[in-house]
């Protein structure tokens, strides 16, 4: 391969600083071109540095750290109780899945149980966050290939979704909603009419969108045999979610290392074999299906009972406490303003957000905030598959193979 | 030729022009937030006219955005402003770096600082986004830029529509 290319991916360019447009290398005849970091199909602040003989891509080389805001390190700043507000904006349409997993994380350190109606209420909200961030993808990736329809009919079901967390939480994004220990705030009253509404709805408009996509002929073309990953490099690149099991990896952490609530609960994962952006397509189409009926499944064994471990070490007084007791008070004020500590240990949790395997690595050194907080974030490892994806097909392929890697840049940078 | 597959997707696309319209006509027709909604702060009173906040900065202490400024001051026998021994002199949001988390209401003791469903703001300047106090209080008036001719239910997408 050119020079050109190994130069500009080091971040050198021919004046030695920065980067660089375009280059035209005249040993190898090939192009060197930069297709983002504004593009309006890299899905955020994406720069891919392409390698091009004529519209042939050589080589593909994922650019990364535009919306790289230092989010891991801020944690370190709040306490355990506050880190929660800047985790939840890391993969944010994820967010119940980052929440969650770095709420796992400091519960293992504590090592407290939690109440089973939180635990429901975490695995509940966290799959119809899934079926919201599907949709968000199903609509991009249609638009992507020139089906604006699918991007209208996608962000009108997620708008159900986002009303439906809205009602919950308070927030419709970034809602930091599931802390340690549990959730902020029980369920309101009619939380189960409002999801029976989305569960009711959405089955008849995943059957829509499957009659607009699954053989539509134009679709099709751009799609299959479009952006192949071959198993054995989805197993070397550390793949997760849609992708790897897109490609015949048969691997879900909900049901091979089940965590909380997902024990003893059984569901299809499905997977394909062919490993291209249709593949893709049709897994993440029957995860949505998958994901409503585990949905229903949390709705209709929601258990009663406290919605947070109630410890007064960890979970402030009830306000009606501070009326009357000194000591109510006292614990109040230091929860606020110092939070709990955590015992000195290091640990880590996974959980499957929407695009795969989503890691919390936490150190605590005794004190009140995290020593580190890390995130393995499963849109930066599976952008690394995007290489050998490319590799060899036509740079408008690379559109279609990019909308189905789903990556979100705030999880790629954190 | 795959004309059946076309027919198909495009009967879909027929089908939903016909469905009812998703979208309103914001800011005359407007969707009412759900009670939860976390929106714009006010600072309440007693009924008997005085503040209830007490100036203890638990909400600037926990805010982890560093938005919340306050200052506290003695109250005395002539200017007494709440209940007991202190009150907050000086009240600012500085609504640019607020995260609408909620932490610092739920680390208020009083209750004094609640959160209403209001979510338009803006402003022209920086400063315009500082709220001071007085434009804090509860019986500060909340400026609407439109009128609104009509109020949707909040959970007008969450009704059974097929």
């Amino acid at each position: 391969m050119s020079k050109t290319f190994d130069r500009l991916v080091s971040g050198i360019d021919s004046d030695g600083h920065g980067a660089y447009v375009e280059e035209h290398d005249e040993e190898s005849n090939s192009m060197v071109i930069n297709m983002g970091p504004v593009h309006p199909s890299t899905h955020g602040v994406l720069r891919l540095l392409l390698e091009l003989d004529g519209e042939t891509v050589l080589r593909c080389e994922p650019i990364i750290g535009y919306l790289h805001t230092g989010m891991e390190k801020e944690c370190e700043d709040q306490n355990w109780r506050g880190a929660v507000t800047i985790v939840t904006r890391m993969d944010y349409l994820a967010q119940f899945a980052n929440e969650q997993v770095y709420s796992m994380a400091v519960e293992e350190l504590l090592g407290i149980d939690l109440p089973p109606r939180a635990v429901a209420i975490r695995c509940m909200i966290a799959e119809l966050n899934r079926l919201s961030s599907h949709l968000v993808w199903f609509g991009t990736t249609g638009l992507d290939m020139g089906a604006m329809s699918a991007m209208f009919y996608g962000f009108r079901e997620r708008e159900m979704i986002l009303d439906f967390f809205e009602m919950v939480t308070g927030l419709r994004m970034n809602n930091g909603y599931i802390i340690p220990g549990g959730v902020w705030v029980d369920l309101p009253d009619g939380w189960d009419a409002a999801l029976e509404a989305i569960l009711d709805v959405m089955p008849k408009r995943l059957d829509e969108y499957e009659a607009l996509l699954n053989e539509n002929p134009i679709f099709l073309e751009r799609t299959s045999g479009v952006g192949v990953l071959s198993r054995d490099d989805a197993l070397a690149l550390g793949a997760t979610g849609p992708i790897a099991r897109a490609s015949g990896v048969d691997w879900d952490l909900r049901r091979d290392m089940p965590y909380e609530g997902y024990e003893g609960v059984t569901f299809a994962v499905p997977t394909a074999t062919s490993g291209d952006v249709y593949g893709r397509y049709r897994v993440r189409m029957a995860e949505m299906r998958e994901t409503l009926e585990l949905i229903r499944h949390f709705a209709d064994n929601m258990p009663e009972g406290d919605f947070k471990n109630m410890d007064p070490k960890l979970t402030p007084p009830p306000r009606s406490e501070l009326n009357r007791s000194m000591e109510a008070v006292i614990h109040h004020f230091k929860l606020v303003t110092q939070g709990f500590t955590v015992p000195e240990g290091e640990t880590y949790a996974r959980v499957e957000s929407p695009r795969g395997e989503l890691g919390c690595y936490i150190v605590s050194d005794g004190g009140t905030s995290p020593y580190r907080c890390h995130v393995r974030d499963p849109s930066f490892v599976n952008l690394q598959a995007l290489g050998p994806m490319a590799q060899g097909q036509l740079i408008a392929d690379l559109i279609a193979t990019i909308a189905s890697t789903d990556p979100i840049m705030g999880g790629v940078d954190r | 030729m795959a004309l059946p597959e076309i027919f198909t997707g495009l009967t879909t696309v027929i089908k939903n022009v016909f469905r009812r319209k998703d979208t309103v006509g914001y800011p005359e027709v407007r969707r009412l937030p759900f009670p939860r909604y976390k929106g714009r702060h006010i600072l309440d009173r007693h009924p008997d006219g005085l503040e209830k906040c007490i100036g203890c900065e638990l909400c600037a202490g926990v805010c982890p955005a560093d938005a919340i400024r306050v200052v506290g001051a003695e109250n005395t026998a002539e200017e007494r402003f709440s209940p007991g021994e202190r009150y907050a002199q000086i009240y600012q949001i500085n609504y640019l770096r607020c995260i609408f988390c909620g932490l610092c209401v739920e680390a208020c003791p009083t209750e004094a600082l609640l959160m209403t469903t209001e979510y338009e703001l803006s402003g022209s300047t920086r400063e315009d986004l500082i709220y001071t106090k007085e434009q804090l209080i509860v019986d500060a008036p909340i400026i609407r830029h439109w009128d609104t001719k009509k109020e949707l239910p909040p959970d007008i997408n969450l009704k059974g529509t097929s």
